[in-house]
Formats: C-alpha cells, sequence, structure tokens
C-alpha cells in the first residue's frame, strides 16, 4: 500500500517537473502578482492634478491655495479664469478636481466668519473622485483650525482618529489574504482537477481503473504534489509580504500554516470533486475558472466588501471557501487573533472540506458501478 | 462435475453473463469457457457489447445477472482479487509519454506492488529482448506506435498476470510490426498466460486458438477458425464475420 502511494506520487511528481511551463507558472504567478499589487497597483492616490479659480486674490485665499499646494496628495496644474472653464478642464481628462474660491471669499470670511469655496471633482471614477474630496475637506478643515489658533470657540470637538492594526492604511493588509486564497485555489483546484481528467483523456485512468489500486488511493495520490506545491507557495508568499512589502504576521505563523493546509485541502477536494463530474481537460478548467475562481474574486470580500453587497449575494457568497479563508488570514495575520475568535470560521472551512471529499469519493464510486 | 473444479481448469468461465442498462440489454446471456494459456479471440461489430463484457471480466462492472470466473475469483464478489490476477492493455495508448520507457516501468511495476529487485529483474529480461527498441531514458512520447504498443503490452505482463485482456491492441500499428506484436502474444502463451484479444483485423482472429463472433449481445459463433469457416461454409474468418455481423439490427456506435 506505501509503496504503491509512493510509486504513484513520484510518477506524479515527473509530469509536474517535467511541464516546465505550469511549473514557471505555478511558482512565479505568485511572486509576480504580490509584487504587482505590493508595488504598482495602489489604493492611495498621490499627486492628483487639479485646478483653481481663485476669484478672491486676497492673502486668506493665497495662504489656502498654498496650503493645497504643498499637500503630497495634489499638484495643482493650472489656474482658470472663472468656473465655466472647468467643464473644458475636465474634459482635456488631467483634472482630477477643480476648486473655486469666489470673489466674497477673503471679505466675507473678515467679516461674518463664514466663508465658502466650492469643490468639483471628476465623478466617472466614482472612488477616486469620493477620496480626493475628503482630502481636500481634511485639508480645508486644518486650515480653518489654523486660522482659529488663538481664539477660544464656542464648541470643539475634534475627533481624533487612529487606524488600528493597519495604522499607515497600507494596500498590501487586504490583497495578501487575497492572492493567498487564489493562488492556493489556482493550484489546488485547478491543477487537480486537470491533472485527474487528463487521465481519463489519455486513457491511462481505464488502466489504473483494472489495476489492483483502489480509486482512492488514486485520488490522494494524484493530490498530495499539489498540497505540497500549495505549501510551497503559502511559504513563498508570507516570506515576500514580511520581507518585502514589510507587513509582520501579527498572530500565530503555525495556526496561520496549519489553516492555510486546511483551506488547500477544500480547495483539493473541490478539485477531486470537479474530475468526477468532468471527462475532459477544457471542461474542467471551464468549471474550475468559471465556477471558483471568478467567485473567489467577487464574492470572498478581497474585491469587494461583502458588507455592501444585495442580500442575494451576500447570501450565496456563504457558500464560497475563500470568504472563511480570507477573514481566517486576515484575522489571524494582520489583527493577531487565535483560534478563540476564528474557530466559527475554522469549522465551516473543515466541514466544507468534508463535504467535498464525501461527495468527490461517492460520486466517483457511483460513476464506477454506471460504466 | 462439480462447479468448483470447473473453476480450477478454466482461466475464465462464464454462464449466462448479463448486462442491462435500463431497458438496453447490452451484453444477454453469454455463455464459454477459456482454458489456461489459450488465446481467445472475441470478435464483433463495434457496438455488439465486447467492451462491456470485457469491463465485466475485469471487475470494473457488475454483472445485472449470470456467472462468471476470472482466475477462479468471482466477478461479482471478488473484483479486487481478480485485479491483481489480471493485466490489461486498451486500444487507447494507456503509458505515459512525458515519463520514460524505464519510468513508466517503475510506476506499472510499482502499484502491482513489485520490489526493486522484481524490478531490476524484468527490466533486465525486456531490455535483452528488445534492446534495439526499449531506450531506457528516452521518453515514451518519442517512441514509434509500434513500439510504444509492444512496450504497453510487456508492461501489461510485467507482475505475470494469470490473464491478459488485449482491447484492439493492434490498432493503427503496420502489419510488420503486427505480426512481431503476434509473436510476443505466443510466447506469452507458451508461457501458461491466458489471452483474451478483440481485435477487427479478420487475419488476426485466424491467429487465435479459438474465437467467438458476437452479434447484438449474443455470442452468435464460437470454435476453432478451422470450425467455423466450415461451419459457415467459408473461405476465411473475414467471410465468417461479414456474415453474422450482416444480421446485426443494432447501429454501430
Amino acid at each position: 500500500m506505501k509503496e504503491q502511494f509512493l510509486a504513484f506520487v513520484k510518477k506524479e511528481w515527473f509530469h509536474i517537473w517535467r511541464d516546465k511551463k505550469t511549473l514557471f507558472i505555478l511558482f512565479g504567478l505568485p511572486i509576480v502578482q504580490i509584487l504587482i499589487f505590493g508595488f504598482a497597483l495602489t489604493n492611495e492616490i498621490k499627486n492628483s492634478r487639479i485646478a483653481i479659480v481663485d476669484q478672491s486674490k486676497d492673502e486668506t485665499s493665497q495662504r489656502l491655495i498654498d496650503r493645497i499646494a504643498s499637500s503630497r496628495y495634489f499638484d495643482i496644474e493650472e489656474f482658470l479664469k472663472s468656473g465655466d472653464e472647468a467643464d473644458a478642464a475636465f474634459k482635456r481628462g488631467k483634472i482630477k478636481l477643480v476648486i473655486i474660491i469666489p470673489e466674497s471669499f477673503g471679505s466675507s470670511l473678515k467679516h461674518t466668519n463664514h466663508g465658502a469655496i466650492q469643490v468639483l471633482a471628476d465623478a466617472s471614477d466614482p472612488n477616486t473622485a469620493s477620496t480626493l474630496t475628503s482630502y481636500m475637506q481634511a485639508i480645508v478643515g486644518d486650515f480653518q483650525s489654523d486660522l482659529n489658533e488663538g481664539k477660544k470657540l464656542p464648541y470643539t470637538i475634534v475627533p481624533e482618529v487612529r487606524m488600528l492594526y493597519n495604522p499607515q492604511l497600507k494596500g498590501a493588509y487586504n490583497f495578501v489574504p487575497g492572492i493567498m486564497a487564489m493562488v492556493l485555489m489556482l493550484i489546488c483546484t485547478l491543477m487537480t482537477s486537470i491533472a485527474i481528467v487528463k487521465e481519463k483523456e489519455t486513457g491511462t485512468m481505464e488502466v489504473l481503473l483494472v489495476s489492483p489500486l483502489k480509486p482512492i488511493l488514486v485520488i490522494f495520490a494524484k493530490s498530495t504534489p499539489y498540497l505540497f506545491l500549495s505549501l510551497v507557495n503559502i511559504a513563498s508568499i508570507l516570506l515576500l509580504s514580511v520581507f518585502v512589502l514589510g507587513l509582520p504576521i501579527a498572530g500565530s505563523l503555525v495556526l496561520l500554516i496549519t489553516l492555510s493546509l486546511l483551506f488547500s485541502i477544500a480547495s483539493l477536494s473541490l478539485g477531486m470533486l470537479i474530475s468526477t463530474i468532468t471527462d475532459s481537460q477544457q471542461t474542467a478548467m471551464l468549471i474550475s475558472l468559471m465556477g471558483l475562481f471568478l467567485p473567489t474574486l467577487m464574492l470572498s470580500g478581497f474585491m469587494f466588501p461583502i458588507e455592501n453587497m444585495p442580500l442575494p449575494l451576500k447570501i450565496m457568497s456563504n457558500v464560497v471557501p475563500a470568504k472563511w479563508y480570507y477573514f481566517i488570514v486576515k484575522s489571524v495575520m494582520i489583527k493577531g487573533v487565535g483560534l478563540k475568535i476564528i474557530w466559527k470560521e475554522a469549522f465551516v472551512l473543515t466541514f466544507m472540506t468534508l463535504a467535498f471529499l464525501g461527495l468527490s469519493i461517492k460520486n466517483y464510486k457511483v460513476r464506477l458501478a454506471i460504466k | 462435475m462439480q462447479p468448483t473444479e470447473e473453476n480450477i481448469q478454466y482461466a475464465i468461465t462464464a454462464i449466462n453473463l448479463t448486462k442491462a442498462f435500463g431497458e438496453f440489454i447490452a451484453v444477454d446471456h453469454i455463455s464459454f469457457n477459456i482454458k489456461q494459456g489459450e488465446i481467445f479471440g472475441f470478435l464483433g461489430a463495434n457496438g455488439a457489447g465486447k467492451t462491456t463484457a470485457m469491463r465485466m471480466l475485469c471487475g470494473l462492472s457488475k454483472p445485472t445477472s449470470g456467472e462468471a470466473t476470472v482466475a477462479g475469483f468471482d466477478v461479482s464478489t471478488q473484483p479486487e482479487s481478480i485485479k491483481k490476477n489480471i493485466g490489461y492493455m486498451s486500444q487507447k495508448f494507456s503509458l505515459y509519454e512525458d515519463l520514460t520507457v524505464m519510468e513508466n516501468i517503475r510506476f506499472y511495476a510499482g502499484i502491482y506492488g513489485l520490489s526493486d529487485k522484481d524490478i531490476k529483474e524484468k527490466v533486465r529480461i525486456y531490455y535483452n529482448t528488445y534492446t534495439s527498441i526499449m531506450k531506457k531514458n528516452k521518453l515514451v512520447g518519442s517512441l514509434p506506435l509500434g513500439w510504444k504498443q509492444k512496450l504497453s503490452f510487456s508492461i501489461a505482463l510485467i507482475h505475470e498476470p494469470k490473464i491478459v485482456f488485449l482491447d484492439e491492441p493492434t490498432g493503427g500499428v503496420d502489419p510488420l510490426t503486427r505480426r512481431e506484436f503476434w509473436e510476443m502474444i505466443y510466447a506469452a502463451s507458451q508461457r501458461g498466460t491466458t489471452l483474451f484479444v478483440t481485435t477487427h483485423y479478420m487475419d488476426e482472429a485466424e491467429y487465435c486458438h479459438r474465437v467467438s463472433i458476437m452479434v447484438d449481445g449474443s455470442i452468435a459463433a464460437l470454435g476453432t477458425p478451422a470450425e467455423l469457416k466450415k461451419q459457415f461454409a467459408a473461405e476465411s474468418m473475414s467471410d465468417v464475420f461479414l456474415q453474422l455481423a450482416r444480421q446485426a439490427t443494432r447501429q454501430a456506435d
């Protein structure tokens, strides 16, 4: 039994090792993704180009403009003569915000203690627009409290905001768990289902079925090398995120790796399940990509927050294994919580794994009996 | 005679073996006995039920009714014991193309539980027999089809099974290689291995010790090639086959 298993794993390893292109993708993909997300893509917006219409042209408006110009978020691209030019400026495409300081701004502020400025944003990209306007509000707010310095205000409430767990608001805290879920899903589900279905396609599966090998042994032996590969990838992603992106692992490393292995096994059993219901590599690939990869991307909370989803999608997200894993990784890696807090998620993952395994074994037997 | 004594004498016995898929009766009450060391030709047009019958004998599917024993084991109740005692080579090429000749041998020997020492011994024998063809470290994918099929057959024999099932082993192979292939089959038969062969080449049917021809799920003729030619007053096995196959009502798949 043990010798059979080893002979099989060895053969499986040859398949993977000989296919250099796939091997390169398997190991290269996580590294490239981490680096791209880490350095090229970021949610922070720096040096946005803006235009200013200064109709007030006095000392106060000049101080406000200086304040805006000195912020690292904004570069003043041009000064416009009037608000009518704003539309044309947006349409040229470079400008993200236009600030209009009306003629009355300075004098009104001096005499009535009340000034108004207008902020126009290009909301064709709504996320950027709302981020930029909130940056701008913060700058104006700072400016206002500077003006009030030394004067006694009737009431002041200053919310002191602290960003816990991710004080610098780094995007890495969000995408490293997401990439881990995606990569493990890709290796374990996609590669395993393809590898098993390939044997069906080429006809070697028939020979294996006629041999004294137990079907269950065939499935386990086929998935073992992929479990190993996913371990290597977990390690490389964690190393990169700690040493290249500077993201510390707050919680227990052992717990993180154990639960990552659990997720890998869940994905492997999903891959087995797919392989029992398909007979061609293309179908297996399509099911893995459309049925698993997209939901992992969309419904795990990695790309879009689950809290904002309509109810049907919220309910659907519960059957996506990656959702639970994503939550676990975020909690353990970033908040540093222990099993006490995430036992529920871990339990759901375990239950899913067992269900997928049971189904695929049952399916495998049924198919044998019918044929 | 007691049935158990029969089982010992014959490598394969089938009594009214039947397989139905719903309404459709793929194999309809077939009976035959195959002696040890016999080369048994299992002929029939496409869709006649050959593959289904063979799958039952290999322990891959359970008969709906009837009985069969292979190497003395019952196909319904002891498929695992059967699997240890049979070899199988399919019409589809069934080795791993991205593995070398040696790695393929090691793998199949490994899953039949052969020890390293046994494997080495086997390889020595095969390697000497086919020195010219078995470039041990060549990827199987780079070998010509005929060589692949011969290698496939050698590997089906590697665990010294009592019975080998060959499902259209010579499909697409050139006449010379087919001739060499049949020499290998004869050699195995002389060592006492029973060979159960399906084929569409009627000249190959002439090489078999005995032949059965399936039509629409039943065995329409069974006997030595000489007997069958006499019975159907035919010049060749090809004529016998055509006479029977034309009676078929079932559509070929």
